[in-house]
Parts: structure tokens; C-alpha cells; sequence
């Protein structure tokens, strides 16, 4: 057993409404791997923003040792002085500038803010022979792929003496090459004795190439797991990442299922930029009236990008694929004719896609459907407040009125005003895209409530989430997705979550084997 | 959800609502009332330092004579600012599109009312050439005008081949310099020695009437709907003050020769485009383009289009000011219009348009455009030299910004 490089010691975060920390403790040992896993919003990446000093020292309770000394950091600045590196799943390289360019940025060498390129370039190349990269240096880093830019960031960590590297979900984006290589240099430095912390979904490299795992549930530690001798299987940590009861957490409700009322047939669609890609691939499913129907999968399965081509062909290049409402064929080619043809889709983002944040809330219920509140093109402002404070009291929005601009309201309001919008503009279909993100628990159970009121108006709800225990307790009936494809569909009462991860991985396992589903 | 009482409030507790509604309706009106006061602060200035000069009939007159153009343009540059763009060209087009007007009146002895549609007509399909680019080629705005400031500019100068063309026909000439007439004469001033222009003062004491009218009838309504309105004697108040000022400018412009042509122009544009930006379908899509573009589009707005009408309005605004303006110096010269797209734009952000996109309002575009107008006659009355009214200017323009910015960071 080697000495411990990394002590965390009952580190607790809370955010206005919700713990995600609850008394943590990890310990990492010099020169090892150890994986983190734990579902989405488990808690992973905010303990290692703790630890890389993205929160800083007060901002939380708990001790961190680092190397034997307890460590107090201000900023990212201070945990990279020590040799701790956080590399994130959004890959923060200048695409313009050269890979030198980037892997020196803000730590620019040479004297009296004078750049000795020399000195960089010849640095740069050593660093990407470490990381096994064959381009040159002044190659922008916008002509390199994702893998390669991955690459760079890795030798970007490495440009500063670094002793713990932090990945956050670094194969996610990579195909089964490339996750290899990066894998095989994660064993490269270990063998280096640089010791290295990876967050990913998947678990069977975490499996393969990990010495401890490192389990984490709604904010706690479930278990860490010794894998040096590669015991552990993929079964065991499903088991870990998801046990837990749902009792109680959802609201009851009435099943009463009616016609199929939406339909999506043999949907494909292609990147945004690179033509060739599929993102969708032979997407068909179907919503019942009254039916609230899950789509569960992992970050980047491809369900945003499936419901925003559906809404308006508003992602992605439309390559084909019919969209059914009570079996005859409807247009979805712009935004207007799916609002007009009674498809809604509330979008994940809900600062950035959702609200007019600057406007105030009943500017923003009313805005997809300006007719409602308007007579010949012109707005009557009385109607307008009456509408908003309709869904102000039915959803039970807190504000002080509804005059007052959405920015200053909280999450889980600010979600019910974009749910408001949607309400007003009496859809039959409601695409509803990770709508508890980032809000707290007992804004979920609301949320949730007007969930299951919807379906019991009759409406047909498409419920996506990266949270398996929300999917299962909502849903009547649930697709997952993987990989852009549907990987299994099945009824929401026998369904567990071990049988969704099982889903997801079977195709995951059958891809990168080449086998298509 | 019938109509009845106004809903009470489930949250926050009672005792607050008062005071928080209060601030809020404060809030909203500062940046307006804020540059209003600001207007009445410089008039006043102006009026001690002049000795009384600045209020004079003939000086009123001139404010708006000398700065109807810059008006009638900011209400379009306003649009394209709220949508999240803007347009350095409107200078040049009203140039260009001047020229076109002037040498079909001068050179061809075209009617000057067809004369005048052509140019709107040419100034709107500038806007659409110009907005093609911007909405859907997606070249920013700023790139795409500083094009059509150049390419304007040079078709102005081989429309006119570098000459001044005039004069106008004088039917053209009015919409710059003339007054409506004054068919029932004139009665004298029971508090000076001048004689007061009686159709003028008739008109504006309508218009009063009519704005207290509206007013009512927005009150009515709110309170069919069973909602809270201001105070009866808060609306009284209002009402008075609104009264005094419009029939005190009146008064000041009956004692010169009456209502300016460009002044009703510019008071019914601005009526048309403070009901298009408030009560409109279409205006509330301007705005939440500008705000979030994004979100705009998710909810079903044609953005693309938005973005494209305002530069089709912007287009026709422009060649109106050039209209106005070429008929003020009675020709059409190669330099008409320079540097208006400062003044303009310079008026929309005093008057609270935020860079950002989203935030601005008609009433205060017009606010801003005076601020400048009545600085640039005040100070050219008190003699202060060219030199130092750039500079004041520009103090101005940062100061208001500065201002609304820092306002708008506390807000949040």
C-alpha cells in the first residue's frame, strides 16, 4: 500500500435549497487511478470543483489534505500551484490559437512578458510525444479532433508539473480508439506516479483500468470498492450507483391511457456541421394521450438533439423520418408549424433557451402565443396579466407579482414560467427536457405534480432525464436511448434502474464491438 | 376565473405588496422619467444662462425644425437597437436617397409628392438589401452598414456627379420649414405683446384631451379586469402636468408662426411607433429577439424575419429624414448626412436602449434626440465654441450610459 497523496475529509456543499455534499470523504493514494461514478447530479463534479478550488475555502465544510499538509485554496490557481489539475468534460482550448499556444496559455514562458518561442515550441513537442500526438505544434487547435484536442488538454496539465490529474468524463465524446490511448496514458502516469482522478459513465473502462472506485449517491459516499486486481465487475458498481428506494418521492396518479396521439417514425438526422455524422439514428417511438413516457439515457445519448430536430428541426440536419399526430402526418420543418401543429418542447437550458431573462414574467408566458392575448396583432395587457396570474396561482409560482423580471427568480420558478409558456399554448404534445435540473427537491415534487395533471387532462408528455429514479417514478412507459439510437423500450412498472443501465451499456458494449443494433 | 375582485395574493405577505409595487412601478419609470427630468434640468439651465433666450417662440420652433430628422431616424435606429443590431448607414442613406428625391424633382420636374414615395420606396429596399444580410446571411450588422455607409455614400455622389442639386419646388420645401396653416387667425397674447396662432393652440389642447381620454380608457379597462390602477389623484396630477407642458409649448410655438409641419409628423410617428413597440404582437417579437434570440426562436418567433422588417423600416425612416433634411437646405449636397448615424444612435442610447439588445423605449428615443437637439441650440446660444460642444456631448452620451448601466447592475 503506498502513501496517500490526497485525504478529503467530511467535505459538505450546499446551494441555496439543496445539499450536494453530504459529509464526503475520498482518499487517494499516490500513483494510482481512482474512478468516481455515480449518476448524473450525483455529486461527482462538485466535489472535484471543491477540490480544485472552483469553490473555494469557506464555501464549505470539511478538511482536504494534500500531501499530509491541509490545504485552504482561494481559486483554481492555488490547487494548480500544488500539482492539481482538473481537466472538464467542456474542453476549454482557444480553437483559434496553435496547440503551443494553448498548452502555454496563461502560463506564458519566458522573461519580462516577452514570449521565448523557442523555448515553447521545443517544450510543446516534448509534451505531445508524452501524450502521443504526432501534429505539429502550430497546428490550431480548431483542425484537431475531439480526441486529439483531448489530448492537448492533457498535455496542457502535463506543461505544469502536475501530481493529481482530474478527468471529468474525458472518453465521452471519443470513439473506442481513442478512449484507448487515453486510457493507456492514464496507466503511462501512473506507472510515473502521478496519480489521477477519472469521472465517467463508463464503466467498463472504469473497470479495466481503475485501482479504486469510488461510488457517490445523491451527495455520499455509497462505498469505495479495491479493484487492483481488476475483481470488481460492471454488475456490482450498477448495484452501488443505484440502489436506493423510491417511496415517496413522486406523487401518485391516476393511469388513464388513451390513442396513440403522437408518433415519431424512423427518425435520422445528421450533425449541424459535419454532414456524415448521424446523431439520430432510426429514432421511431410513440406517445399515448394521457401517457407520460420517459426517454432515459446518458449525457450525450442524443435525446436533446432527438427532441429539438422533432421541435422545428431545431438541432441537427434533417435527413428523415415522419412526425404522426393522430396517425396523419404533420409538419415539424419550422418552429411555428410544430407550435401550430401542437407539439411543445421545454428546453433543458431554461436561462439560455427559455426565458427572455431581462423581461418580466408575464412577457414571457405569453410569448408563444402572442394571439392568445391580442386582438388583430394588437396586445391587451389587461388579458395578458390575467393569463399570467391564472398560472401564477395553478402552478403556484412565488413572486411578488407577475410584473416582476424572471431573473430574479429562483430556479424551480423560473421553470414553472417556462412551463406556463408552454401550458398557454395549449399543445398536445410536451416534450419536457431535464425539467428539474438544477432545482431543488421539493420544486421537483411540484413539478412532478403538474406532470402527472397534464397527463390527466389527456395531454401526451415526453419526460427526458438523466436521473433514473425520476424516470422510473413519472413514467408510464420508458425508451432509452443510447448512442443516438433506441437501445430497449419497456413499461415504467417492471422496469429498475439496473435494467435500464443494462440497456444502455448492452448497446454501448454492442457498438464499440462493431455489431449494429 | 370570471371577472370579480382582483385575485389576493397568495405570496409574498400583504404588508409588503404596497411599498414593493411602488418601487417596482418607480423603478420601471426611472430611466424614462430619469432622462425627462433631465431634459427640464437642461431647458432650465439653458433658459438662467441665455437670459430667457432659450424659450423664446422662435428658439422652441427651431429645436424641432433643426432636429425633426434626427427624430423621425431614431425611431427606426430604436428598433434595430431593441432587436439587437445596428445601423451605421442611415446617414448615407438619407443622403442617397435625398439625391434620388431631389434630382427626379430638379432634373426630371417629377411631382414632389411621387418624387418623395420613390425615395421611401428606395429607402425601404435599401433596408431589405441591407437586413438580407444581417437576417440571413448572418453577417453582423455592424459590418454589413459600415458596407452601406460607403456604398450609399458613393452612389449619393454619382447620383448628384458631386454638385448640390436645387432648389425645390416650395410644396416640397414644407415638410422641413413650413407650418400648418393657421385658417382662423390669430388672437393676441393676454401675457406678452405677441399674437398667438389660434389653430395651433386648438390642436394641442386636442391632443391633451385625447391623451387624457386614452388614459381613461386604459383605466376602465384595467379595472374591468379587476385590476389595481394608480390612484385617482396620482392620474390627476399626471394629467395636469402633461397638460401644462404640451400647452406651454404651444403657447411658445403659437407665438412664432404655429405648428411646424415636421413637428406633426414627428408627434404621429411617434404616437404610430410607441403603439407598435407597446401594444403590438409584432413590437412584443422585436423585443424578445433582442433579449434572447434563442428563447425568441424556441417559442416560434420568426427571428430572421424580425430582424429583416426592422431594417426595411430602418431603410424607409432613413430616406424620410433625408427627405426632411434635403428640403430644410432646399438641395441635395454630396455631404448631406454625415455623421448622423452618430447623432442617432446617440439619441437611442441616451434615451435608455440598451448595446445589449431587449431594452429601450419610443419615448425615450424621442427624450434623447432632444436632449442633444436643445444642447446643441443651447450651447450655439450661449456662443460656446464648436470644439467644446463635441466634447460636451460626448460627456453626455457616456454619462447617461454610464448611468443606465449601473442602474441596470444593481437591478439584477
Amino acid at each position: 500500500m503506498s502513501e496517500v497523496l490526497l485525504e478529503m475529509r467530511g467535505i459538505t456543499k450546499t446551494f441555496p435549497g439543496v445539499t450536494a455534499l453530504d459529509d464526503v470523504s475520498l482518499s487517494v493514494r499516490r500513483g494510482e487511478i481512482h474512478a468516481l461514478v455515480g449518476e448524473n447530479g450525483a455529486g461527482k463534479s462538485t466535489l472535484m470543483k471543491v477540490l480544485s478550488g472552483v469553490y473555494p475555502h469557506g464555501e464549505y465544510e470539511g478538511q482536504i489534505l494534500f500531501e499530509g499538509q491541509e490545504a485552504r485554496f482561494s481559486d483554481i490557481r492555488a490547487s494548480e500551484a500544488l500539482g492539481i489539475v482538473i481537466i472538464h468534460q467542456e474542453l476549454a482550448l482557444v480553437p483559434n490559437l496553435s496547440i503551443t499556444e494553448n498548452i502555454f496559455l496563461g502560463n506564458e514562458q519566458g522573461t519580462r512578458g516577452i514570449v521565448n518561442w523557442g523555448a515553447q515550441h521545443a517544450r510543446a513537442r516534448d509534451l505531445l510525444k508524452v501524450v502521443g500526438l504526432d501534429d505539429t505544434v502550430d497546428t490550431p487547435v480548431r483542425r484537431l479532433g475531439v480526441g486529439k484536442q483531448q489530448l492537448v488538454e492533457i498535455a496542457k496539465a502535463l506543461s505544469k508539473e502536475v501530481t493529481l490529474l482530474i478527468l471529468d468524463e474525458p472518453t465521452a465524446a471519443l470513439n473506442e480508439t481513442d478512449s484507448q490511448k487515453l486510457l493507456n496514458l492514464l496507466r503511462d502516469f501512473k506507472a510515473r506516479g502521478i496519480s489521477s482522478v477519472l469521472i465517467s459513465h463508463k464503466l467498463k473502462e472504469v473497470e479495466s483500468v481503475a485501482d479504486t472506485i469510488t461510488v457517490i449517491r445523491d451527495g455520499r459516499v455509497v462505498e469505495s470498492l479495491d479493484n487492483s486486481g481488476s475483481q470488481v465487475t460492471e454488475d456490482r458498481i450498477i448495484r452501488g450507483m443505484v440502489g436506493r428506494d423510491l417511496t415517496h418521492r413522486f406523487p401518485p396518479r391516476e393511469h388513464e391511457i388513451g390513442e396513440v396521439v403522437f408518433e415519431v417514425r424512423n427518425w435520422n438526422v445528421a450533425h449541424p456541421i459535419y454532414d456524415d455524422r448521424m446523431v439520430i439514428k432510426n429514432v421511431s417511438l410513440n406517445v399515448r394521450a394521457g401517457e407520460v413516457v420517459g426517454i432515459a439515457g446518458l449525457m450525450g445519448a442524443g435525446r436533446t438533439e432527438f427532441a429539438m430536430s422533432v421541435f422545428g428541426r431545431s438541432w441537427g440536419r434533417f435527413v428523415s423520418g415522419t412526425v404522426l399526430r393522430k396517425s396523419k402526418e404533420i409538419d415539424v420543418s419550422s418552429i411555428p408549424s410544430a407550435i401550430h401543429n401542437g407539439v411543445a418542447y421545454v428546453t433543458e437550458d431554461r436561462k439560455t433557451y427559455g426565458l427572455v431573462l431581462m423581461n418580466d414574467m408575464k412577457t414571457n408566458i405569453t410569448l408563444a402565443n402572442l394571439e392568445g392575448v391580442s386582438t388583430r396583432a394588437v396586445l391587451s395587457e389587461p388579458r395578458e396579466i390575467k393569463v399570467a396570474n391564472g398560472y401564477r396561482k395553478q402552478l403556484s409560482i412565488k413572486s411578488s407579482s407577475v410584473k416582476q423580471a424572471t431573473v430574479n427568480l429562483s430556479g424551480g420558478n423560473q421553470q414553472k414560467v417556462v412551463l406556463s409558456k408552454w401550458l398557454f399554448a395549449d399543445p398536445e404534445v410536451l416534450i419536457l427536457d431535464e425539467p428539474t435540473r438544477g432545482i431543488d427537491v421539493g420544486a421537483k415534487f411540484e413539478i412532478y405534480t403538474i406532470i402527472n395533471r397534464l397527463a390527466s387532462e389527456g395531454k401526451a408528455v415526453i419526460f427526458i432525464s438523466s436521473e433514473l429514479p425520476e424516470i422510473l417514478g413519472v413514467s408510464d412507459r420508458i425508451y432509452v436511448m443510447a448512442g443516438g439510437q433506441i437501445a430497449a423500450e419497456m413499461p415504467a412498472a417492471g422496469a429498475s434502474q439496473e435494467t435500464i443501465m443494462r440497456a444502455i451499456m448492452r448497446l454501448g458494449r454492442a457498438a464499440s464491438e462493431g455489431i449494429v443494433a | 376565473m370570471t371577472s370579480g375582485p382582483a385575485p389576493a395574493p397568495v405570496t409574498p405577505p400583504p404588508t409588503n405588496e404596497g411599498s414593493e409595487r411602488l418601487l417596482s412601478v418607480l423603478r420601471s419609470n426611472v430611466r424614462q422619467y430619469g432622462m425627462l427630468v433631465a431634459l427640464v434640468v437642461i431647458v432650465v439651465f439653458f433658459q438662467i444662462t441665455t437670459d430667457g433666450t432659450m424659450l423664446k417662440p422662435q428658439n422652441v420652433t427651431n429645436v424641432f425644425l433643426q432636429n425633426g430628422y434626427i427624430i423621425v431616424m431614431a425611431l427606426g435606429m430604436l428598433l434595430i437597437i431593441v432587436a439587437g443590431h445596428i445601423d451605421l448607414s442611415v446617414g448615407s442613406v438619407a443622403a442617397f436617397t435625398g439625391a434620388i428625391a431631389a434630382v427626379m424633382m430638379v432634373n426630371y420636374k417629377l411631382d414632389p409628392i411621387l418624387a418623395s414615395a420613390a425615395a421611401l420606396l428606395i429607402g425601404g429596399l435599401i433596408g431589405a438589401w441591407q437586413g438580407f444580410w444581417v437576417a440571413y446571411m448572418r453577417i453582423p450588422s455592424f459590418i454589413v452598414t459600415l458596407s452601406g455607409m460607403l456604398l450609399f455614400r458613393g452612389l449619393t455622389l454619382f447620383m448628384l456627379q458631386g454638385q448640390p442639386v436645387g432648389p425645390f419646388p416650395e410644396s416640397f420645401r414644407a415638410i422641413a420649414s413650413g407650418f400648418i396653416p393657421e385658417p382662423l387667425g390669430a388672437i393676441p397674447d393676454p401675457l406678452g405683446p405677441d399674437t398667438l396662432k389660434l389653430t395651433t393652440l386648438i390642436l394641442a389642447a386636442l391632443l391633451c384631451a385625447g391623451l387624457i381620454f386614452m388614459d381613461l380608457q386604459g383605466r376602465r379597462e384595467q379595472l374591468k379586469y379587476g385590476f389595481q390602477v394608480s390612484p385617482f389623484p396620482q392620474f390627476v396630477a399626471r394629467s395636469v402636468i402633461l397638460t401644462v407642458a404640451i400647452m406651454f409649448l404651444a403657447y411658445r410655438l403659437a407665438a412664432f408662426f404655429g405648428l411646424p409641419v415636421v413637428l406633426l409628423l414627428m408627434l404621429v410617428l411617434t404616437g404610430l411607433y410607441m403603439f407598435l413597440t407597446g401594444r403590438t404582437v409584432i413590437g412584443r417579437r422585436i423585443y424578445a429577439v433582442g433579449g434572447n434570440a434563442k428563447a425568441a426562436t424556441l417559442s416560434g418567433v420568426k427571428t430572421k424575419q424580425m430582424v429583416f422588417l426592422t431594417f426595411i423600416n430602418m431603410g424607409v425612416l432613413a430616406a424620410l429624414g433625408g427627405l426632411v433634411f434635403a428640403a430644410r437646405l432646399n438641395s441635395a449636397t454630396p455631404k448631406a448626412g454625415n455623421g448622423f448615424e452618430l447623432d442617432v444612435i446617440a439619441a437611442t442610447f441616451v434615451g435608455g436602449a440598451s448595446a445589449y439588445g431587449g431594452v429601450g423605449t419610443v419615448a425615450g428615443a424621442v427624450i434623447g434626440a432632444l436632449v442633444l437637439g436643445v444642447l446643441n441650440i443651447g450651447m450655439g446660444l450661449m456662443g460656446i465654441g464648436i470644439d467644446y460642444q463635441f466634447s460636451i456631448k460626448a460627456l453626455v452620451l457616456l454619462g447617461a450610459v454610464f448611468v443606465d448601466v449601473r442602474g441596470k447592475n444593481k437591478d439584477t
